[in-house]
């Protein structure tokens, strides 16, 4: 069905599943409750974050993860996006679809430059290349460079590129909602179900952009399993056996760049739907390098691993920082005193603004002891429950998988 | 006119004159090697024909065309396929795709942009694939990860992934070199298989006599980057500067 084999079916069904279910599932405790507060991931902002970064990292990985060209400068792609929604939202309207759409076409081109350039060389090289384009772009849009050369606002610098009153929005009819919308069906429209001492809510913005990265997840598992796939893992394997079997490395790699960095391009346009604010620190370094942490964590050459490696990182972003001292003391009460107070000493860098300490810890554990990232973790708890249903799964599916 | 034409090729490294002057043809459905001693510019040669360097002067003509400047995945495209002294397989690969691999850079060309399709709906290509890996016996193995198997075994995997493509002449390099005793005698027969089942040209460079002596209808003896004799096997057997090529000079 849908020209998956069974297995990949299975997988991208359980995709679909999740995602639609996303809003009840990542609120396992009554809103209420200080587990509540504290864990209850599914609320629209962090769930539109989940499915946006997923996105993100699942063309990231269709470079990364089967060619094996680390691209450290990612986040420029996701930036440029980001700025080509917004200019649609002030030129045309607020509608959702020109500017998702246009955001696609400009990362579209500005992969082009970019990966023309930097894939003459491969290896640390290459990265070094991404990284340098990206700081350069990050530096442009951060100053407003293009603005100031032209005279007039391209990136808006430090302020960052919004919407107007008096922008000219040509498209825009006298009846549309001021906020990002499709045909008139607000981001933010949103339906809140109360069962019980559980609050569910369901927002039109969130299933958006989870229909968008699931035609995303499908057309990579469609990319992992054509021939043009198994081209990209054999250039990460051999190039020289590659280009003495008669075929062209460079237009291949040059499509790999080009796909993933229009993934980031929508990924950047949708973020700006969500939010139609966008600044140059989307582009930053750091960006890029909480894309290639994201999918190091979850499985690099994995088709869902990137997708979970993403939603851990801005899970623990979101919930471990907003623990804070007075949260752990209200954990801790039952405890005498003093016992509260170490803990509370002992856990408090790691929380709140110290969370990119836990964040960092694991990331170690996971290279160190887990080197295939959390679909390794997966691999071995599914071997230690059901040594015979893997080993059947292997011999069926072995021929299609790649080795990881 | 041979299908490999090599006309007054000479190759020269700072002070080093890796190659002087090289004749060489080699004729349509023959099996031809290159022997020398070691530093004789065979391997530098064998570079000039697949693209890799560039003669100082001379030309390389295969079936007519010139191969020089031309880049490796051209000239495969033209019909030459190498196989390497140290097999260049893809290590990561189940043997079923290496194999496969070839297959669709020569149904397909140099690039296709073949995203959408699934592999496995490709009923001819998974065909040929699996001939191939009948005739050198490594049906059994096509599910293997290509790195896990014996040095013989990537041999022949490499030998199936160019002889896929139907190419219209063959050049080894050394296919013997590091090999145990059993593993050669196996390279050798699945060369002379390959000879009588489908009459590809082929051009082997070798330092194994035994290998040589076995295989080729014709050799060419290269020394100090230039040939000394081209003949056939049993008159080199015995010749004079041969010996002395190999032996140094007689010490009369």
């Amino acid at each position: 069905m849908l020209g998956l084999n069974s297995r990949d079916l299975k997988l991208f069904l359980l995709v679909v599943a999740m995602t639609m279910l996303a809003p009840i599932l990542l609120n396992p405790f009554p809103a209420d409750s200080a587990l509540g507060e504290s864990f209850n991931a599914g609320y629209p902002a962090l769930l539109q974050r989940f499915v946006i970064f997923g996105l993100l990292v699942i063309g990231f990985n269709i470079l990364f993860g089967l060619t094996g060209y680390l691209s450290f400068g990612h986040a420029a792609f996701l930036g440029v996006g980001s700025y080509a929604a917004v200019w649609m939202f002030k030129l045309l309207s607020y509608n959702v679809i020109p500017a998702i759409i246009l955001s696609v076409i400009v990362a579209g081109i500005f992969s082009v430059v970019i990966g023309y350039v930097a894939l003459r060389r491969s290896g640390i090289y290459f990265s070094i290349l991404t990284l340098a384009f990206a700081q350069m772009m990050y530096a442009i849009a951060y100053s407003d460079l293009v603005g100031k050369f032209l005279g007039t606002i391209v990136t808006n610098g430090e302020t960052g590129l919004q919407v107007y009153a008096d922008d000219p929005q040509i498209l825009a009819s006298p009846g549309d909602p001021v906020l990002p919308h499709l045909f008139g069906l607000e981001m933010n429209a949103q339906t809140v179900l109360a069962v019980g001492g559980w609050e569910f809510t369901f927002q039109f913005g969130y299933y958006l952009s989870a229909l968008v990265m699931l035609a995303g997840f499908y057309l990579s598992i469609r990319i992992f399993r054509s021939p043009f796939g198994m081209m990209l893992r054999a250039i990460k394997s051999n190039q020289t056996r590659m280009s003495y079997t008669g075929l062209d490395t460079k237009p291949y790699m040059l499509a790999a760049f080009v796909i993933s960095g229009c993934y980031a391009g929508l990924a950047g346009g949708l973020m700006s739907s969500m939010d139609p604010l966008t600044g140059g620190e989307r582009m930053f370094w750091t960006a890029s390098g909480e894309i290639v942490v994201m999918s190091i964590l979850g499985g690099v050459g994995t088709l869902i691993g990137p997708v979970l490696g993403a939603g851990l990182i801005k899970y623990l972003e979101n919930i471990i920082s907003k623990i804070n001292d007075g949260i752990l003391h209200q954990w801790f009460a039952f405890m005498p005193d003093w016992l509260d107070n170490l803990l509370v000493t002992i856990i408090h860098p790691f929380v709140g603004k110290g969370w990119h300490l836990t964040l960092g810890l694991l990331f170690m554990a996971v290279v160190i002891f887990l080197p295939g990232g959390l679909m390794q973790l997966g691999e071995k708890i599914a071997a230690l429950f059901g040594r015979k249903t893997k080993s059947d799964d292997d011999a069926k599916t072995g021929a299609t998988e790649p080795a990881e | 006119m041979g299908i490999l034409e090599v006309k007054g090729v000479n190759k020269r490294f700072g002070g080093l004159q890796a190659l002087g002057d090289v004749n060489l043809s080699v004729a349509e459905n023959t099996v031809h090697a290159i022997i020398g001693p070691n530093g004789a510019g065979k391997s530098t040669l064998l570079n000039v024909l697949v693209g890799k360097l560039i003669p100082d002067s001379g030309s390389v003509m295969f079936d007519g065309q010139s191969v020089l400047g031309r880049k490796p995945h051209e000239i495969n495209q033209m019909g030459i396929s190498r196989v390497f002294q140290t097999p260049e397989i893809f290590a990561d690969l189940s043997v079923f795709e290496n194999v496969m691999i070839p297959c669709f850079a020569k149904r397909d060309g140099a690039f296709r942009m073949h995203a959408i399709e699934s592999t496995h709906h490709e009923k001819d290509i998974a065909e040929q694939a699996m001939a191939i890996l009948e005739d050198v016996n490594m049906a059994d193995k096509r599910d293997m990860i290509a790195s896990s198997m014996s040095r013989g075994d990537k041999r022949r995997l490499e030998m199936a992934m160019c002889l896929v493509q139907d190419p219209r002449l063959l050049l080894l390099d050394e296919p013997t070199a590091g090999m145990a005793r059993a593993d050669t005698e196996n390279t050798i027969q699945l060369l002379k298989d390959i000879r009588t089942k489908r009459g590809i040209t082929m051009a082997i460079i070798e330092h194994d006599m035994n290998v040589v002596f076995s295989l080729a209808e014709r050799i060419t003896v290269l020394a100090q980057g230039t040939p000394l004799v081209e003949d056939v096997p049993e008159k080199i057997k015995g010749h004079p500067k041969v010996r002395e090529a190999y032996l140094g000079e007689a010490q009369v």
